[in-house]
């Protein structure tokens, strides 16, 4: 017995008192790795207090009942990506149960049985693969022993299947209810040891099982954040300034005091790094309605804070000179200033990304219950036990004291990896002494949010008379998200923000990057895909245009630039694991194959590729489009992805077809622009996306693998915008350099 | 306050709220229905998604005045059993991702077959394009759309009301 065994019967007694107590139960505790997967910027969550010291080692379990039932549990969230059915399928396939017999449970904050863990970084299927297995495949060979010990059979003789264990000389069978209770007083295979099937006895990862939540999100019944109703709680919304940093000078509550179903109206402060809320007050009422009607009824004055004069012009004007001297070096091979000099043919451009909002389409919003001495949250969240610090901080509880209920996620993106909702809503809970759920309105949503960085990029290429690649020079200055969260002593602007331009994986002889910070008061964090969303687009647009100068066909330019099998290190990530160019080339190849790429298009059409590697997976898209001085029309996106072994191909399709609109919003419609220190943008009039009548033809083919799973959530956004901008030049002449595309560019 | 009555999935239903409260936060609020949804409040996203008199309507921007006397059928009375074609299209196809919007989606598209059992692609973008899922679903949608279209109408629901709003 591994010497984890001994702290493994400790903590499967206490993982068991929180759940059914009594009958027999096969318990064993894992370990799924949570490698801070968002990277820079999450010391944040480090400046909340530490989640509460917990008697385990271990933050997901498996239960496999006295009635032969299993239960996963595990702090997970599902925001649309499907982990409720993912996950309990790899546990299921070495289990050798059904897949539909394992039932998930949401962890609950509660030590016993949680240990720090999120949703976020496309991680979930990348890193729960192996300790999945193994967890499924440790309580399988227990069943087995059990059953060979009853039967005084060998081991060997012995096979399970179909939640039961069978005797194969003589047919005998038990089924997996029969042997809990002999199977749980057995030692615990060493989890690292434990034999694994061979993949090619797969009968359930690899196959598109119905999703278990689908039918719940067909009649209503499936209970988001917003959802929640507690005995006795109210309703608030919170009226925040409307400048980054700004805070109530004075207000008079009584105009909404006299709003009917208005209880109280309280001012809560703002809290600084390790959640930055804005603060604000909020008013409690009956009903969401009156809260709303209440807090528009409100007369305040604004202190606006330092932050007042920023806008999107002021924040250009930073970019553009910062981007006129050199920045921090991040890569530099050859001397690319030099082979610019003497180069035949020069390209130069400038691009440019605006921030973004996620708004997903349930807003933010969280329902907090604080007493004096313990607080219950129910919040859609990614991050549960940064929630139950961050709260628990400011209620001045303890962390364990806090449990925070993790519900479903009407959408996520990165902005539910935060804690601002749940801190704003224990905030109002303790001053209002009920439970309240705070209500974000669309408008809060959109206004307050944590951005997508804002960029801009100034890039030089060069190839020589015949087309060879000669030089790549890119010099980027965004806001970042480092520099916004992490304290200036530990701040690393560049790791944030450069990711998926700084490993470009075309071998250029002559190659530079640089980076500079643009100071800003515009909160910045992590949106679908993070640097990717940037960088995806402005490398695979400026590399398209030194094909164009070069005279070469876009594909067979970047199959030529791949060149050799290579790996190539992320210089700020160099613990990752290097982009293979060969696995590039693949995606490219099958992307081109499906879209007909070089066949003849109707007049008027052009068709674009890019490719990236994000989040350990390849992906690459030819997007068709119809362009002109009206506008542009995307009319078919062919994706190829390579993210290693696939559990569930039809979700793996619905991610990218899911990245694909997310990154075709952004292209053509999102832009959040700064005025006078506040965002001008406030609902889905003046921050449209993508509705069905723009939604292109999308096909998604998936590259077979034997390598290791990796995520999808993400790696679907960052080529789109490119893979359209370049079918645009295609089709037109134009290029396009600055997001979203605008009419005037098309002209 | 007097009281406001209308007719809720086939039911009589009777509330005392101030008559300028939109019928999306009587629905959850008031009624503890939350199968419909807040998106945006100002009828851009149609997560809120109800019939009213087999109309489809936004709740958000529907005063619950103007519902008096009225039949309102939202997602929980499409069918009492997951049963209606579109309930089913939507799970054969694995539609919904997070789920948020799908109420309305639901809604939205059952008024459309209710009108235009055979609808075309472009009959489809008329009647959901009012109708935004930030997961992207809507190649899924239309496919699960054209699916339900071909399936036997539906069935009239327990509560007495025509299903799909008709």
């Amino acid at each position: 017995m591994a010497p984890a065994n001994v702290t493994s019967k400790v903590s499967r007694r206490d993982f068991l008192k929180t759940s059914s107590a009594g009958s027999a139960a096969l318990v064993i505790g894992f370990y799924l790795p949570w490698e801070a997967p968002l990277g820079a910027g999450q010391a944040a969550a480090q400046e909340a207090p530490p989640p509460p010291p917990s008697p385990n080692p271990f933050n997901a379990w498996v239960k496999v009942g006295s009635d032969g039932s299993v239960t996963l549990t595990v702090a997970k969230s599902e925001m649309g990506q499907g982990v409720r059915t993912s996950l309990p399928m790899i546990l299921a396939e070495e289990l050798e149960v059904e897949w539909a017999q394992v039932r998930v449970e949401q962890a609950r904050t509660d030590p016993r049985m949680y240990r720090s863990l999120g949703t976020g970084g496309s991680s979930s299927v990348r890193e729960s693969y192996l300790p999945l297995r193994q967890a499924g495949a440790a309580a399988r060979t227990m069943l087995i022993a059990a059953a060979a010990q009853k039967w005084g059979a060998s081991e060997k003789e012995c096979y399970a299947e179909k939640g039961a264990v069978v005797h194969r000389p003589t047919g005998k069978r038990l089924a997996y209810a029969e042997l809990v209770e002999a199977a749980s007083k057995l030692p615990l295979p060493d989890l690292n040891t434990v034999a694994l099937k061979a993949p090619s006895q797969f009968r359930i990862i690899g196959t598109s099982v119905p999703r278990t939540d689908t039918p719940s999100k067909t009649d209503g019944s499936a209970q988001f954040g917003l959802d929640v109703r507690v005995p006795g709680m109210l309703y608030a919304v919170i009226a925040r300034c409307p400048t980054f940093g700004g805070k109530p000078k004075k207000f008079d509550p009584a105009p909404a005091l006299a709003v009917p179903g208005v209880k109280k109206v309280v001012e809560i402060p703002a809290v600084g790094r390790g959640a930055f809320t804005a603060g604000g007050v909020a008013v409690v009422a009956e009903s969401t309605w009156a809260a709303i009607q209440g807090r528009d009824a409100l007369e305040i004055e604004w202190d606006l804070g330092p932050h007042a004069n920023e806008s999107t012009e002021s924040l250009k004007k930073q970019f553009e000179e910062l981007t006129a001297k050199p920045g921090k070096v991040i890569r530099n091979e050859g001397d690319a200033e030099a082979a610019l000099a003497g180069a035949a043919k020069k390209v130069e451009a400038i691009y440019e990304l605006p921030f973004l909002s996620h708004s997903p389409m349930e807003p933010m919003n969280c329902t907090a219950d604080v007493r004096a001495d313990r607080a219950e949250l129910w919040a859609p969240t990614q991050f549960p036990d940064w929630n139950q610090g961050a709260a628990a901080q400011a209620t001045a509880l303890q962390p364990p004291a806090v449990t925070v209920h993790t519900t479903l996620m009407g959408g996520g993106f990165g902005r539910r990896a935060q804690a601002d909702f749940a801190v704003e809503a224990a905030q109002v809970s303790k001053a209002a002494g009920a439970p309240v759920q705070v209500v974000w309105t669309r408008e809060d949503d959109t206004q307050h949010s944590f951005y997508r960085p804002a960029s801009y990029h100034r890039f030089r290429g060069a190839v020589d008379a015949a087309g060879k690649p000669l030089a790549w020079f890119h010099r980027m200055a965004s806001t970042s998200i480092s520099a916004f969260w992490d304290p200036p002593d530990r701040a690393k602007p560049e790791e944030s923000e450069v990711g998926g331009a700084a490993n470009l994986p075309y071998a250029f002889p002559n190659l530079r990057m640089e980076y500079a910070p643009a100071p800003s008061g515009v909160p910045v964090a992590w949106w679908r895909s993070v640097e990717h969303s940037m960088n995806g687009f402005v490398t695979e647009s400026f590399f398209d245009e030194l094909a164009a100068a070069a005279g070469a066909d876009p594909l067979a330019f970047r199959l030529r630039l791949l060149a050799e099998p290579r790996k190539v290190t992320d210089p700020v990530s160099p613990n990752s694991p290097p982009l293979d160019t060969e696995r590039m080339k693949g995606v490219l190849q099958l992307a081109a194959e499906k879209a007909g790429w070089g066949k003849p298009l109707p007049a008027g059409r052009g068709r674009g590729i890019a490719c990236h590697y994000s989040f350990h997976t390849y992906v690459a898209q030819v997007a068709e489009v119809s362009a002109g001085p009206k506008g542009v029309r995307v009319h078919r996106v062919v994706c190829a992805v390579d993210c290693g072994r696939v559990i569930h191909p039809d979700q793996v399709k619905a991610q990218m077809e899911s990245g694909i609109v997310y990154g075709l919003s952004a292209a053509l419609h999102g832009e959040i622009t700064i005025e006078n220190g506040a965002v001008k943008q406030s609902n889905f009039h003046d921050y449209p996306v993508l509705r069905m009548n723009e939604m292109p033809q999308v096909e998604v083919h998936i590259v077979a693998s034997t390598e290791a799973p990796t995520g999808v959530g993400e790696p679907g956004v960052p080529p789109i915008a490119a893979a359209v901008g370049n079918a645009i030049f295609a089709a037109t002449g134009k290029r396009i350099r600055r997001l979203p595309i605008r009419a005037p560019d098309l002209a | 306050m007097p009281p406001i009555t209308f007719k809720l999935n086939g039911k009589p239903q009777s509330v005392e709220v101030d008559p300028d409260t939109p019928l999306l936060w009587v629905l959850r609020d008031t009624l503890g229905m939350t199968g419909t949804k807040y998106g945006c409040g100002i009828s851009f996203c149609g997560a809120c998604t109800v019939h009213l008199d087999g109309e489809p309507v936004r709740s958000c921007v529907t005063l619950i005045s103007d519902v008096a006397g009225k039949a309102v059928t939202t997602i929980e009375g499409l069918s009492p059993d997951r049963s209606h074609p579109l309930q089913q299209a939507w799970i054969a196809e694995d539609a919904p991702q997070c789920g948020y919007c799908q109420s309305g989606q639901i809604m939205a598209a059952a008024a459309l077959l209710a009108r235009k059992p055979k609808p075309t692609d472009a009959d489809i973008d008329e009647a959901m394009t009012g109708n935004i899922c930030r997961c992207g679903t809507y190649q899924r949608i239309r496919r699960a759309i054209h699916r339900a279209a071909a399936m036997p109408p539906p069935r009239r629901s327990a509560t007495g009301e025509p299903a799909g709003g008709a």
